[in-house]
């Protein structure tokens, strides 16, 4: 008995081209107050492009139903719990969304004076406030459109101070059980990577990053709290072998909602780190972005941040172009400033002792999880957790289910999957993350659900092997997918 | 499985066919099983120069890839067509029809350090 | 808290269930010296009236009510109702990132109608899912040229966006991607195209241009890849007004296209979230980065759509990947899709012809400082510091001043008009101008 969603029906839906016919149309443009101007004459024929052969022709009616059936296939938080480990799926408040369309935000255009701007100037200012008290460095970068472009600045940022003390260096190293953008990112920084392996406890081994680090390393990647959701015990002390190496630590914020209010960074030796709005402070997925990455480091990097920063003139706030160390521009403009406006409602809304409640009941939930279901999962590491746990498909696999068809069959019990088969250092791992914004309610239920599917595993396995059986599409086939790609609609 | 005799092979699950100074190779049967479906194989141009040891293409699935060795070196002759259209080839008859490239062998010499037929099923057998 | 579902005796039982008394317990472990032994300095929280009235009052700080001649990459359009709608669906807004298809297929089949119609737009047979915005499309797209051809350097005009190329500029310092700037013609406004072919050697990976370029000019695309391919470069074409598409026709000779979809239903929200696109030939879909939706069918037989050729992607080829790329710009491109879909086929020109004729309405008031043909904004000469601060007391925000990034064009501006820029408005600029 599943307690928590029964089958309803849901439309079926063509793609928007196959509803379209000639002549349909769903807009219309206010008369034109001036000459209408031949484009041939005034772009020369060879310019000027013959009608969109196949573009779609619909009315605003069938716009809205398209993407509403559209929108009834796709789960949501908006309908339960997202357990994604190392994603923060956490409730995107209503709010947010209101004060970034009110028209002096969303209408505002990147180069209007800044005169005229300093209402924008000032929700930056604010963010760039609190997010240096949140992480404890000197200096931030709003910038960045997202986690992996964060990560890409802060490497960037470490390399320009190394090369500005006359040797940039050339390895990045990097745990075993990091996220794949941390490699990603070191590469493209120019840097080649070195791989740390973590000791029994899941963690950085102190004694090899000891071993390990010598003048080459520029910095060591690194998530804390760990993928596994456990806290870098020995994090100042890796900061002061680095240190004292000249090497820097820069960290991966991707975890940061299990710290903020209870541990900063910058406390606990980080250089350089990036925050995730999108995780931490409650800026909406949307399907996968936009997101915000910015960047906090000391005050040794500070000169380099991207061109410009943000800047005091007399009562007002400018933007400073002025800024020789820079490492540039990472991105056009000032960053993904609508996403700014979001996360600095959110913090608004908690506040300072808030956001630490906000914490603690994040850490609380995972906690609960991982006593509910450690009974019934095995659990790989078992050093205290903080915002997320990671069980292992151990148990399971003996019977053949492995993790990624559990996570399929949670999908019949109403909710997403957990994060599959991430950190690769657990083998067959259960990643999971409720964030704090989950009643108790819908984590007995998931648990109830996590439990029955175990008893599912013992009894009828064959149920796992093609679940889910209860949605509208079944399975895909992925393999057939990517051996003859079909990446458009063409007519027939 | 049996490994067919008149193949060498690597720790790195390739096979090498030798006929005169040219070399067929491949990845094993063992190799496209832990890879599951494939779906994309990258290799080399002709005329592409290859080293013994060294990666000269990739071979992927959905979730993973998978770089292929050399092992032997030398200039590649021809390049497998039909792995291009039709990848799942690979699964299906990984010793025959979805070779991957043949090469005219540089240093013939270097056939030595390969593995034989019932060495390679040794191997494979301990690693599983 | 409004956003924690939990009662204090919901808090103590479920502490209790983990065998903890109090909630200082959940975080004991944590060494001693990393541990915040103070609260943060952030004043506490507020309800949801004062988080509107803050940001209201800080709205009230910028432009308000004002006309507006700004584009230079950003541009005003008039954003269809149904954009907002769509994207404020729940379903839509808080859903992540659509790695399960099964119940994912809302996003997944929108994110196919936008690859399709950017295909259709573009001309090109591929295009992502999205980009960060056209600023980080660039360079991107200048990594996956230098990828294709084994080459290492590219050539970019000084008529693509400034910001584009200080972008390109920063990522490509450290990768062995060593950038050059080509010329335009002082007269026409576009590419120098003997400049280019000066500067073209055979370890050139790309050449970029950009079309409308920075000027507004339509620029001679299909004679700089001609260029391009004599010497085995590839063409990568960037277009930051999106609307242009509508009635330009695409380039038949660009190899890449990299470009900015503001335009589509995007508010300009003070420079981002915006959302760029990449779209290339067939024969390169191995070397695009980000992500790429696929059609599929499902175990009933059903057509399907889910992620497809990961392979190329960072949480799999990590340090092998085409990108450290992750998050796209799904929701951004949802407005872009919805905002298609409204205009369709007979709409989208119509806009782009709307464009093309109130720019052209004001170039007949005021004379064009290049004679390269132009879509909706155009440079114009004259003494635009003052000029700006009259227009200011009229309410109305004039052009985009070059000369910050081409000391040569100092005394000049970029306007640009839109649909939704008026006759009048527009002879007041040009009073002001004369």
């Amino acid at each position: 008995m599943i307690r928590k969603v029964r089958p309803h029906i849901t439309q079926n839906e063509d793609l928007i081209f196959e509803r379209s016919s000639p002549g349909k149309i769903g807009y219309q443009l206010p008369a034109l107050d001036v000459p209408a101007v031949d484009p041939k004459a005034a772009l020369g024929s060879d310019n000027v492009r013959d009608e969109i052969a196949d573009f779609p022709e619909v009315s605003e009616v069938e716009v809205i139903r398209h993407f509403t059936r559209l929108s009834t296939w796709n789960y949501a938080i908006d309908l339960g719990m997202y357990p994604l480990g190392s994603c923060t799926m956490k409730y995107n408040p209503r709010v947010n969304e209101l004060v970034a369309r009110l028209d002096g935000m969303a209408w505002a255009h990147p180069y209007q004076p800044e005169e005229l701007s300093q209402g924008s100037m000032e929700v930056v200012a604010q963010l760039e406030q609190a997010l240096l008290e949140i992480t404890g460095l000197d200096a931030v970068t709003l910038q960045p459109a997202a986690g992996a472009h964060g990560e890409l600045t802060g490497i960037l940022l470490v390399r320009a101070l190394l090369e500005s003390r006359g040797n940039p260096r050339k390895r990045i190293l990097v745990p075993d059980s990091a996220h794949g953008t941390n490699p990603a990112t070191a590469m493209m920084a120019g840097y080649t990577v070195g791989n740390i392996k973590s000791n029994a406890k899941g963690l950085m081994d102190v004694e090899q990053l000891a071993r390990i680090v010598d003048e080459d390393v520029a910095a060591v990647m690194v998530t804390n709290p760990s993928t596994l959701g456990v806290f870098e015990e020995n994090i100042v002390q890796c900061a002061e072998i680095l240190h004292a190496k000249g090497a820097m630590l820069y960290m991966d914020g991707a975890n940061m909602n299990a710290l903020v209010g209870l541990a900063r960074p910058g406390d606990f030796g980080v250089d350089v780190m990036h925050i995730n709005l999108h995780k931490t402070f409650s800026t909406p997925h949307g399907g996968g972005g936009p997101g915000g990455g910015p960047v906090a480091v000391t005050k040794a990097l500070e000169p380099f941040l991207p061109t410009p920063r943000l800047a005091k003139k007399g009562a007002d706030w400018t933007w400073n172009y002025d800024l020789p160390q820079s490492i540039g521009r990472v991105r056009a403009f000032y960053g993904n400033f609508g996403v700014l406006v979001r996360a600095l409602a959110y913090i608004m809304a908690h506040g300072g002792p808030g956001l630490r409640n906000a914490t603690i009941d994040a850490l609380l939930n995972a906690n609960y999880i991982r006593y509910k279901l450690a009974p019934y999962f095995d659990l790989p590491y078992d050093s205290p957790n903080m915002h997320e746990v990671v069980f292992s498909d151990q148990r399971q696999a003996k019977k053949g289910v492995r993790t990624g068809d559990m996570a399929k069959r949670l999908i019949d019990y109403g909710f997403h999957p957990y994060t599959v088969s991430f950190p690769t250092i657990v083998h067959g791992a259960l990643m999971i993350e409720p964030t704090e914004t989950e009643s108790k309610m819908e984590l007995d239920l998931f648990i109830d659900a996590m439990i029955s599917i175990a008893k599912e595993v013992d009894d009828e396995p064959e149920l796992l092997k093609n679940a889910p059986h209860l949605t509208r599409t079944k399975r895909v086939d992925e393999t057939g997918a990517a051996r003859r790609p079909v990446l458009r609609w063409n007519p027939k | 499985m049996t490994y067919p005799d008149n193949l060498r092979y690597t720790k790195e699950h390739e096979w090498t066919l030798v006929e005169g100074d040219a070399a067929t190779i491949g990845i094993t049967d063992h190799a496209q099983k832990e890879l599951g479906d494939i779906v994309f194989v990258d290799l080399p141009k002709v005329g592409a120069k290859i080293e013994q040891g060294k990666t000269f293409g990739s071979v992927e699935s959905v979730k993973a890839v998978s770089d292929v060795y050399s092992p032997i070196s030398g200039e590649v002759l021809e390049v497998n067509e039909l792995l291009a259209s039709a990848p799942e080839k690979l699964n299906e008859d990984p010793h025959g029809a979805a070779w991957l490239i043949k090469v005219r062998m540089t240093a013939p010499e270097q056939i030595k350090n390969l593995l034989s037929a019932q060495e390679y099923q040794d191997y494979v057998g301990a690693e599983s | 808290m409004r956003y924690l579902p939990k009662s204090d005796s919901e808090r103590q039982e479920m502490l209790a269930a983990c065998g903890f008394t109090r909630s200082e317990e959940l975080f004991q472990q944590l060494p001693k010296d990393a541990v915040l032994d103070r609260p943060l300095n952030i004043a506490a929280g507020v309800s949801e009236y004062e988080i509107i009235d803050f940001f209201r009052e800080q709205s009230a700080r910028n432009a308000n009510g004002y006309a507006s001649f700004l584009g230079a990459g950003v541009y005003n359009h008039y954003r269809p109702v149904m954009a907002d709608v769509v994207v404020s669906r729940g379903e839509f807004l808080t859903s992540y990132t659509p790695y399960q298809a099964e119940i994912s297929q809302g996003t997944l089949t929108a994110i196919f109608e936008f690859q399709t119609m950017i295909c259709q737009l573009t001309g090109m047979d591929v295009a992502n899912a999205s980009m960060y915005d056209g600023s980080t499309a660039v360079p991107e797209a200048a990594m996956m040229a230098v990828r294709i051809t084994g080459r290492s350097k590219v050539l970019v005009s000084r008529t693509v966006h400034p910001e584009y190329r200080e972008v390109l500029s920063t990522y490509a310092r450290y990768q062995g991607m060593p950038v050059a700037e080509f010329g335009y013609v002082a007269g026409t406004g576009q590419v120098d195209l003997e400049d280019l072919g000066a500067k073209l050697d055979d370890d050139t990976a790309a050449v970029i241009v950009q079309s409308p370029n920075f000027f507004g000019i339509v620029d001679q695309v299909a004679e700089a890849a001609r260029l391009a391919h004599q010497s085995g470069a590839l063409l990568v074409l960037v277009f930051a007004e999106a609307v242009a598409l509508g009635i330009l026709e695409p380039s038949h000779e660009a190899d890449i296209v990299a470009g900015e979809l503001q335009s589509f239903a995007i508010s300009p929200s003070y420079g981002g979230p915006y959302a760029g696109i990449i779209a290339t030939h067939e024969k390169y879909v191995r070397q695009i980065p980000g992500r790429l939706v696929g059609q599929t069918v499902d175990m009933d037989g059903n057509r399907a759509y889910c992620l497809t050729l990961s392979t190329r992607e960072q949480h799999i080829r990590r340090e092998k990947a085409t990108s450290n790329i992750c998050t796209n710009q799904a929701l951004i491109a949802l407005m872009a899709t919805v905002f298609l879909e409204v205009y369709g086929k007979q709409g989208l020109r119509e806009l782009a012809l709307q464009n093309l004729s109130k720019a052209h309405y004001l170039a007949s008031k005021v004379k064009p400082h290049f004679t390269g043909p132009f879509f909706n904004e155009f440079v114009v000469s004259g003494n635009v510091e003052k000029v700006n601060q009259e227009l200011l007391a009229k309410k109305i925000i004039g052009g985009y001043p070059l000369a910050k990034h081409y000391p040569e064009l100092k005394d000049t501006m970029l306007v640009c008009a839109t649909e939704m820029t008026k006759r009048e408005s527009m002879d007041i600029l040009a009073e002001a101008l004369s």
